[in-house]
């Protein structure tokens, strides 16, 4: 069956929306949701009644640091603009919402699979994947032929190499790519709520695993809405327009 | 699956035995990365429509490391092509821990059984050069570059379209280049690999225009231009070292053929054609070919100019399109529909002004200005001079037409058709010689025409490419119609 991966989402309700209509269209019929479902946007009440009604389908949803930040602590290692997002969500969440993201798990294996929001080493200190080295060590601490990720907001592939560091790959939407079976691959499936790399368009990934393929996909959605829904609510105006910029 | 006759993989294995479901008939090659079989599609599924191979690649004890990506990386490319030049994929997967993959198998010759009766008469070597660049052209429209042309990997079918194997290490511009550059020797062959492959670029389509010109030069002189060499250093000769021409080993080799196989061999990709279209477009208009000093070469260069070349071949490479598409995309084959009867000068100029723009977006484009001419209803004996008359006569106002462009000569092209059916002669032309776009005025302006219909909506309905209709800015028969 066809699973859409989505990641970083991010309390943005208009991507998630635009995304999953997407998934169903391209015919997904399973979910994946690999951490950060709030922080930064304006919806995260809405988007985690949506996310939670998938889980209880049996969609595997795993906790990213933004999810884990809106449960409590001080928050050190957050930017400025960041801490003031979780602040303000965590007065929207309620004891339901506390309760699921708390429930989250940090990883979740399934077959050959691993999906987990930051790295498979060490995910409780959220690392982020920036280069072969970084791919290296997360391949290596796990035995999942394929890992798939977010945190890293830019949708991008590694796959090992006979005898070397891992290589890198920048997909290209809507291009399926099979994931040969004598390699390991390491997924970065984007941003969905939240995309920094110049294409303001929601991203996510879908994997075939009949066809052995993972083909991401950059879905437009309403940015001007989700935008101006984070100005009315009084948050940083800086995530209104990195949502309208792509970056 | 395998039975105890042998493990997939490692060695033959016998007749009878069943990989993944399909039966091996027998052995068809042992080459040094894969074992090729006939086999029978699986009982009780509809069998296909042409015969089929099994490739299993060497994965024993001391095999290359190159074979286990060159297998990958085939199936991965052979799975995202199609079209007559490449080989179907029917199926893939492993059995016993080993891979294979099932193709179509092509019937037909090797082109290295032609190579090895080299040298070949020129029409041959014509014949077969401007099939492998048709091939290439479909490849490389597909965003596909071979990276390892040579006679063995060009199969021939029966009506002698060329069919392309062996994608080992080709690549792909929208899928991971899998090829692994840190093996001792770059991946190519001896042979064919092109200067830029020397420097580890993958992504130019212009490679293959290289090795084209070296199977072209091995038709024609029974030699390799480069000889086999197998180290690095050896292979670099190539650029600063060029070929001895063609022409001085097969004395009776035409300077238009000497002319297109140098082009073809040029250490600079940007020398080489733009495109194997425009090879091929050449190889089929050999008068048309303007000869540079290529054509009458009798020496290789002397010292000074292989030193100079020394020291640019230390100099980083030039800048190359990121993939074929993007190449491709600055070098269409623009052919133009001219209406010799029509005298409109606004009309022409409108023409000419796309023409112009054209030129500025798309700066390795080609221009084949088209004009059709009515069956000369003359008596037999006459008409091959009447019709030589007025081709000629046609070909000069073409040139005319063409000359306030003032494009470079190995931009434009002509061609003069005979037959009532203009529209189908432009269309059929348009398809042989892989045109990417037809533009053709918005209407005939003689009242033949007129009577017979619009040809420009016949060619926007059934042209294979891009169709742009040209109507001058204030078209005063038009108004006057109205």
């Amino acid at each position: 069956m066809r699973t859409a991966l989505l990641a970083d989402i991010h309390s943005n309700l208009e991507a998630l929306q635009a995304c999953l209509a997407h998934a169903r269209r391209e015919g997904a019929g399973r979910f994946v949701f690999l951490g950060d479902l709030v922080g930064y946007g304006a919806d995260p009440v809405a988007c985690l009644e949506i996310i939670a009604g998938l889980a209880e389908q049996g969609a595997p949803v795993v906790q990213g640091n933004h999810d884990a930040a809106c449960l409590g602590g001080i928050l050190p290692d957050m930017s400025y603009t960041a801490r003031d997002a979780i602040y303000w969500t965590r007065d929207q969440l309620g004891a339901r919402e506390r309760a699921f993201l708390a429930g989250l798990p940090l990883a979740v294996a399934e077959e050959d699979r691993l999906y987990v929001h930051a790295s498979a080493e060490q995910p409780e200190t959220w690392p982020y994947i920036t280069g072969t080295l970084d791919a290296a060590r997360a391949l290596a601490a796990t035995s999942a032929r394929i890992v798939l990720v977010g945190h890293v907001h830019e949708p991008l592939l590694y796959f090992t190499t006979p005898g070397g560091n891992p290589r890198a790959f920048r997909p290209v939407p809507g291009v399926p790519l099979p994931l040969s079976e004598f390699r390991r691959w390491l997924v970065i499936v984007g941003s969905a709520g939240q995309p920094r790399d110049g294409n303001p368009a929601a991203c996510y990934a879908l994997h075939d695993p009949a066809a052995g393929t993972l083909t991401h996909f950059r879905v437009p959605y309403d940015a001007q809405a989700a935008a101006k829904k984070i100005i009315d609510a009084g948050l940083p105006e800086r995530l209104a327009w990195r949502l309208i910029r792509g970056e | 699956m395998a039975t105890d006759q042998g493990r997939v993989g490692e060695g033959p294995l016998a007749a009878g035995t069943e990989v993944g479901g399909f039966r091996i008939r027998g052995l068809l090659h042992e080459g040094g990365m894969a074992l090729l079989y006939a086999v029978d599609a699986p009982e009780g599924a509809a069998p296909p429509p042409f015969p089929l191979l099994m490739k299993i690649p060497r994965l024993g004890f001391g095999s290359h490391p190159g074979c286990l990506v060159g297998f990958e990386v085939e199936q991965m490319i052979l799975g995202r092509i199609t079209g007559p030049h490449v080989p179907r994929l029917v199926a893939s997967g492993s059995s016993d821990g080993a891979p294979w993959l099932v193709m179509e198998r092509i019937a037909g010759d090797n082109l290295a059984e032609a190579a090895a009766r080299a040298p070949l008469p020129v029409a041959e070597v014509v014949g077969l050069t401007a099939a492998v660049a048709a091939a290439v052209h479909d490849l490389h429209r597909q965003n596909v570059i071979h990276l390892d042309l040579k006679p063995g990997n060009v199969l021939l079918r029966e009506n002698g379209t060329a069919v392309l194997v062996d994608f080992g290490l080709a690549r792909h511009a929208e899928l991971p280049d899998l090829v692994e550059e840190a093996f001792a020797l770059p991946a190519g062959t001896g042979a064919a690999i092109s200067p830029e492959q020397l420097a580890g670029i993958r992504s130019d389509a212009r490679s293959d225009i290289f090795a084209i010109g070296v199977i072209a030069y091995q038709l024609a002189t029974g030699k390799l231009p480069y000889g086999a060499p197998s180290t690095r250093s050896a292979m670099r000769r190539r650029l600063y070292i060029d070929p001895l021409p063609p022409c001085s080993l097969a004395p009776a080799l035409p300077p238009w053929l000497q002319e297109v196989i140098l082009r073809c061999l040029e250490i600079r990709p940007e020398a080489r054609y733009a495109t194997a279209a425009q090879l091929a477009h050449d190889l089929a208009h050999p008068q048309q070919v303007p000869h540079s000093e290529r054509a009458a070469r009798r020496h290789r260069a002397g010292p000074l100019v292989v030193a100079r070349r020394w020291l640019q071949a230390l100099s980083a490479p030039a800048a190359v399109a990121p993939t074929p598409a993007q190449h491709l995309s600055r070098a269409p084959h623009v052919m133009v529909a001219i209406d010799l009867d029509d005298r409109r000068e606004a009309q022409a100029e409108a023409m000419r002004a796309a023409l112009r723009r054209a030129l500025i977006a798309e700066p390795d484009l080609r221009v084949t200005l088209f004009a059709a001419l009515p069956e000369q209803p003359f008596g037999e004996e006459s008409a091959p001079e009447l019709a030589h008359g007025q081709q000629t006569a046609a070909l000069i106002a073409l040139r005319h037409w063409a000359a306030p462009l003032r494009l470079p000569a190995d931009k434009l092209r002509t061609h003069v058709a005979f037959g009532s059916d203009t529209a189908g002669l432009l269309l059929g032309y348009a398809a042989t010689h892989h045109a990417d776009r037809i533009v053709v005025g918005a209407r005939g302006h003689s009242a033949l025409r007129r009577f017979l219909g619009s040809v420009s909506s016949r060619v926007v309905a059934e042209a294979g490419c891009s169709v742009t209709v040209v109507r001058p800015p204030r078209d005063n028969e038009l108004t006057a119609a109205d």
